[in-house]
């Protein structure tokens, strides 16, 4: 059952990643932020799955604190995405 | 009853790695940003709940299984109003560079 | 090789192509989400090297409140129209030798150390039973190198007047400068609505929990700051001005408390931040439920940034 977990795990990981590097290759923001997300996401997924592996509970704690706080960044994204002074020079 | 339970986690958790590509394949490949988004939110929280379903037999007691169910909550929750908010901040700029 | 040494290396290498792209990326915002992503992917490599209380820090600080800052940042420079800078050649290369000096240092260290390694972590064990604790880092943290403890927390608050001193006279005092949301929008006040109980409550947790497994007051102070800056940012309570008396109360508590328990061992078990038998655990808890309140206030005062002088509109 571990190796299947670790494999699972490894899996998932490399999902994310291969998405992570094309993303980062897109110039538009909103496609980044996406990014972040989805390893958020991802990021939760194998945290739980090596926390079941490893049986090791507090690995659990960390994939809430992913959670939470993948969220807190995308607004903050969204916040910088909708002042009026991102109307202004752009580079 | 071991034998059943660990088939249940294999099959959820392949299932789950599934969506995970399928997500990340629509990422990649769709045309625009709304659809991304779309096929961002719906196939990695699938993802995500078939993993912790078959996570859900193999956790460590009532409390165990309590904490993955909600890790599974607050990460739907949170990324369908981030979704929201990304796709409100996306209509009204435009698709930005 | 195992299957898990195979995940390690993958997960190494994507830190590393990660830490690559913040370093190549054209502009501040694209290296501000590589540098998120990398340290959200850095949480999960502490987890495999099984130190989860870094691990919750690295996700904490690391994924969102460095990452907060940063996107604030990149933002402001981004409504500023500047000419792109670039450090002259010997200037950059002379960094990038120091760099791989560094590193090169950091490799050695780790790579050529002796094999018997000298370490304390078996006194540590050993000891912790005494203290009543579970958790070997708030062992560490509270018991063995509880001054330390204290002082970083002083110098959380000195980074915190650094930040403020940075406002113009006139604005202090003053509210911070936190970009909020533009106008009230219905999606981001639903989400301020439902996330900070939610988040309120691990963040107890996380404190609470801090005695016996992994956790602890920085943990559940960044969570508590988060929330609060959810809050500011979607519009449903303003920041507090920086001469708040609360607030002022509320960011000294908990380094107050540490140095009041500490002088009270002086007079109650002989020496300096000494805690008497028996009374180690609930004193210990009763600092890191002060601190969490201390760390949390200064977490978010940091990231609201200094006080804006009040513009004629």
């Amino acid at each position: 059952m571990d190796s299947f977990l670790f494999l699972i795990a490894s899996f998932i990981l490399t999902t994310v990643a291969g998405s992570l590097i094309v993303i980062l290759r897109r110039p538009a923001e909103v496609d980044r932020i996406m990014a972040a997300q989805l390893l958020g996401t991802g990021g939760v997924a194998i945290l739980l799955i090596l926390a079941t592996a490893t049986e090791t509970g507090p690995m659990v704690d960390v994939a809430l604190m992913l959670a939470l706080f993948a969220a807190f960044v995308s607004v903050a994204f969204v916040r910088d995405v909708s002042h009026p002074e991102n109307t202004a020079q752009r580079r | 009853m071991a034998f059943a339970r660990d088939l249940f986690t294999v099959l959820a958790l392949v299932a789950g790695a599934l969506f995970f590509l399928a997500g990340t394949v629509g990422l990649i490949r769709f045309p625009d940003q709304l659809t991304r988004l779309h096929a961002l939110t719906k196939v990695d929280n699938l993802g995500l709940g078939l993993v912790i379903l078959g996570l859900l037999p193999q956790a460590d007691g009532w409390f165990g299984a309590f904490k993955l169910v909600s890790v599974w909550l607050l990460v739907q929750f949170s990324g369908a109003v981030v979704t929201q908010l990304i796709a409100g901040a996306l209509r009204e700029r435009g698709p930005c560079a | 090789m195992t299957i898990a040494t195979f995940a390690d290396a993958g997960l190494v290498l994507l830190v590393l192509t990660i830490g690559a792209s913040t370093i190549f990326a054209r502009r501040a915002f694209d290296a501000v989400i590589a540098f998120v992503v990398y340290g959200l992917l850095l949480a999960i490599v502490w987890v495999r090297l099984s130190a989860i209380d870094v691990a919750l820090t690295e996700a904490a600080i690391g994924g969102g409140m460095t990452g907060m800052l940063l996107l604030g940042a990149a933002a402001r420079l981004r409504a500023v129209e500047f000419d792109s800078f670039a450090a002259a050649l010997p200037v950059r290369l002379c960094a990038g030798f120091l760099c791989a000096l560094a590193a090169a240092g950091l490799a050695g260290a780790l790579l050529l150390s002796p094999k018997v390694v000298l370490s304390l972590a078996p006194a540590v064990m050993e000891n912790l039973p005494r203290t009543g604790l579970g958790n070997p880092v708030a062992g560490v943290l509270f018991a063995y190198r509880a001054l330390d403890t204290l002082l970083e927390k002083v110098v959380l608050l000195l980074a915190l007047l650094g930040v403020w001193s940075l406002a113009p006279n006139q604005a202090w005092n003053g509210i911070p400068g936190l970009r909020i949301y533009d106008q009230p929008n219905t999606t981001l006040t639903f989400l301020a609505q439902i996330l900070p109980p939610v988040g309120i409550v691990v963040g107890i947790y996380m404190c609470w929990v801090g005695a016996n497994e992994p956790g602890g007051a920085f943990q559940g102070g960044t969570i508590l700051a988060a929330m609060w800056l959810l809050v500011i940012i979607a519009r449903l309570a303003d920041a507090p001005s920086t001469g708040n008396t609360w607030l002022r109360i509320g960011l000294v508590f908990g380094p107050v408390v540490f140095l009041s328990v500490g002088l009270a061992g002086l007079v109650l078990a002989n020496a300096f931040l000494a805690y008497p038998p028996g009374y180690a655990k609930p004193l210990i808890v009763a600092i890191e439920v002060a601190l969490t309140i201390s760390i949390a206030a200064a977490l978010a005062m940091l990231a609201a940034g200094p006080p804006k002088p009040v513009q004629q509109q």
